[in-house]
């Protein structure tokens, strides 16, 4: 079977409108584990046993097993709870969970590089926990873990394919009905295969001037 | 009610589908990490050329993409492969290239005066990296490989969508059959997770072990 450029262009509409979901679900999801990666970062610290210990096995149990299925779980399962989720708001939701406990993980490691001597000056100023962490530690914490939180986002950017199985018209998910109607599987596949590559492409400069402007990324 | 061992069986079925994607892909997985990794090291420019090329094409598009592509063009091309063959060459390239970034990572990461006492002992660069380097790299890996083999078992259960019959494919026949979606779906999480911590399990004995006589070498 032979390339056809013809067909590439034919398709092309469709495809756009298959990226502009994908990043949408992107940017979305990555809201949504920036927030939950904070969240359970500060509750994994919580001194409450029974606080930080369900907390933490929570996160572990999302981090070891698929996403896929997770989102399969959202979607078929909750709503027998009586929880109807749309497919888009399902996936941005299995995103942010997923990607969340790795977040944490993230944020976890720059709380921790807050020197001592900031909490002990907080303590000193007679700042109460809140406004320890609003005006003291995060301020100083976050900064240097944007560009870990950014590498996280990419790595996300690139599991979005996976929201096509539960029904969400993203890019993969338009390039297989395209490859089904039409019985042509190599452009549409490789179309999806250069997109991803020419954003990541881009994302990685992103990155480096991130790095460049808030430190070197942890790995 | 529904007679739930016959379907336990099905998904068990699959869980072993699954534990030979995860050991086969390991295997390429490792195997690949090891040739570009060093590969990007190498004197000949070529070689490092095709190693980068390697890498930042597999780490750049999604394992979702390239198990498509492995499954519905390759064929196209003229490599038929079983549904089984392109799940393993895909997630084994693709959890290559990031093993091959940690390979890299782990070597650079030994000491200069390491490289420089084996040149003083006059030992060839095979015999540098096989009895010097790689030994004590090995253990700098192997936490990461812990968690590239995590990812690597969560990634298999997108093979389910090239119609290969693991765990989550089998629980989806299942949800299929009876209607039920929260026994399959929680069943097949909890078993990811097993799975995911024998594997850390397992990673932490073999780590213990290799650092079995490297005391005082390593600070």
């Amino acid at each position: 079977m032979e390339w056809d450029w013809e067909f590439v262009w034919s398709i092309m509409p469709t495809m756009i409108e298959g990226v502009k979901i994908t990043i949408l679900a992107t940017i979305l999801g990555s809201l949504v584990a920036a927030v939950v990666g904070l969240v359970i970062a500060l509750l994994r610290r919580s001194p409450n046993w029974f606080i930080s210990r369900p907390v933490g096995l929570f996160a572990e149990f999302i981090r070891g097993t698929p996403l896929l299925v997770q989102l399969y779980f959202l979607f078929y399962v909750l709503p027998g709870a009586g929880i109807l989720l749309s497919p888009l708001v399902a996936g941005v939701i299995g995103l942010g969970l997923h990607y969340g406990t790795y977040t944490a993980e993230v944020y976890r490691g720059g709380i921790d590089n807050v020197p001592r001597g900031q909490w002990e000056a907080a303590k000193a100023c007679n700042l109460n926990p809140t406004q320890t962490w609003l005006h003291v530690i995060l301020p100083q914490a976050i900064p240097p873990m944007i560009p870990a939180l950014a590498n996280y986002f990419i790595a996300m950017f690139k599991e979005t394919p996976l929201l096509s199985a539960i029904t969400v018209l993203e890019l993969m998910n338009q390039a297989r009905s395209i490859a089904n109607t039409n019985y042509r599987y190599i452009e549409p596949m490789t179309m999806v295969g250069v997109f991803f590559l020419v954003i990541s492409i881009i994302s990685v400069f992103g990155l480096r001037w991130l790095e460049r402007r808030y430190g070197r990324v942890e790995r | 009610m529904i007679d739930w061992s016959g379907y336990i069986g099905l998904i068990l079925q699959g869980a072993l589908v699954t534990i030979q994607l995860t050991i086969m892909g390991c295997a390429l997985a490792l195997a690949m990490a090891f040739i570009a990794g060093l590969g990007r090291l190498s004197h000949l420019a070529p070689v490092r050329w095709l190693a980068t090329a390697y890498i930042e094409f597999f780490r750049g598009t999604s394992i979702f993409v390239q198990l498509f592509w492995a499954y519905f063009v390759l064929p196209i091309m003229g490599f038929d492969l079983s549904s089984l063959q392109a799940g393993v060459l895909a997630l084994g390239l693709n959890v290559g290239a990031y093993g091959a970034e940690v390979v890299r990572g782990a070597v650079q990461s030994i000491g200069r005066e390491q490289f420089e006492a084996c040149v003083a002992l006059n030992l060839s660069r095979f015999q540098t990296m096989r009895h010097v380097i790689l030994p004590q790299a090995l253990i700098v890996m192997l936490p990461t490989f812990c968690n590239n083999a995590i990812e690597l078992l969560k990634a298999t259960a997108i093979v389910s969508l090239i119609s290969l019959s693991d765990m989550t494919f089998q629980a989806q026949v299942v949800r299929a059959q009876t209607g039920n979606t929260l026994v399959p779906f929680t069943t097949i999480l909890i078993l990811y997770f097993m799975m995911a911590m024998t594997i850390s399990t397992a990673m932490r004995w073999l780590e213990r072990r290799l650092a079995r006589g490297l005391d005082g070498v390593r600070s």
